[in-house]
């Protein structure tokens, strides 16, 4: 073993000494593609040029990103059901900042995704705050409602999926190809799409944390 | 001007230097628990670095799931490989031997599974 870790230490200096003479060399203030983007921001509907390449130049990633999410909460589910850790009883520091933040987190969510339109913000980072709220809440003995188990769960799981997909082919029926929106509207229609993935983003990210698929799964 | 320019070059390498440092002892120390600690904070540290990189969605975003989940879920993945791995008092002769070390210092391993 100390031979290999011998061997490691150089390999690993060499890699990041690497690195470094690459990003050093790298040529400076290379604009890249910011003035194609720039050009056409006007008639992608947003004016946050990161939102117009995640929401409308790309969008066909951003959806396969979504679809990535959603293997990724299968993935963990297949698990299958395993003895959750008994929760600590939340102690009265954490159920009275759970009470003072979760209402300031939810309205931080809905400014992030109101505000990914024209500031740094969007759909993912709405998604996580508004996970994260429902993390604290989990934290302190939270138990979802029992009604909201396997149809609605798996409703809003692929909601994000869907509401893309919808929005990307009704562009189809109008002559257009596949996610291209029509520049007048591309503004709402991108604000649709990311209120359905900030919900479906912030389901999959609080079933990440949980864990466990909802009780009731298997009839048998 | 050439203060401020300074004083940037000097944040940034301070900056650089603090993710080296934290990564660094994050896979260092023994103890489980300091080492998500570290973990969470060098997510913050990288959130104030794609700041300083011009790239705010993505610091934002790492804050959120770097900082605020990824730390929960590191946390709820120890208590339950505590709850897995403690042996049940009965079963218990000696003083119990120091389950934290031997999962730690695989966890520190750079060639661990």
């Amino acid at each position: 073993m100390t031979l290999m870790r011998c061997l490691l230490i150089p390999l690993l200096m060499a890699i990041a000494v690497g690195l470094c003479l690459t990003i050093l060399s790298l040529p400076e203030g290379e604009p890249g593609l910011q003035e194609a983007v720039a050009q056409q921001l006007t008639d992608s509907g947003v004016r946050n040029p990161v939102t117009a390449v995640l929401l409308n130049f790309r969008a066909y990633d951003t959806l396969l990103e979504l679809v990535v999410l959603l293997l990724a909460v299968l993935g963990v589910w297949s698990f299958g059901a395993h003895a959750g850790a008994s929760a600590p009883g939340a102690g009265e520091v954490l159920d009275a900042l759970a009470r003072l933040i979760t209402p300031i987190l939810i309205l931080v969510s809905v400014y992030l995704l109101w505000a990914g339109a024209h500031a740094p913000g969007g759909a993912f980072q709405a998604g996580a705050v508004l996970s994260a709220a429902a993390v604290l809440l989990i934290l302190c003995g939270w138990q979802p409602p029992a009604v909201l188990g396997r149809a609605p769960l798996r409703l809003g799981l692929t909601l994000g999926i869907t509401g893309f997909l919808l929005v990307g082919m009704s562009t189809l029926f109008s002559g257009r190809s596949l996610l291209q929106y029509p520049p007048d509207h591309a503004g709402s229609l991108i604000m649709l799409i990311e209120t359905a993935a900030t919900g479906a983003i912030a389901l999959t990210l609080t079933l990440l944390f949980i864990g466990t698929a909802p009780a009731g799964r298997n009839p048998s | 001007m050439e203060a401020l320019n300074l004083l940037t070059w000097a944040i940034d390498a301070l900056l650089g230097l603090c993710l080296l440092w934290l990564a660094w002892w994050a896979l260092a120390t023994p103890e489980l628990f300091r080492a998500i600690v570290l973990f969470v904070v060098f997510s913050l540290f990288l959130a104030l670095v794609w700041v300083r990189l011009a790239a705010p969605d993505v610091a934002l975003a790492e804050a959120a799931i770097g900082a605020g989940l990824t730390g929960a879920l590191l946390m709820s993945a120890m208590a339950r490989l505590h709850a897995a791995t403690a042996t049940p008092p009965e079963l218990r002769g000696s003083p119990e031997p120091d389950t934290d070390a031997p999962k730690a210092a695989d966890a520190g391993r750079p060639d661990s599974p």
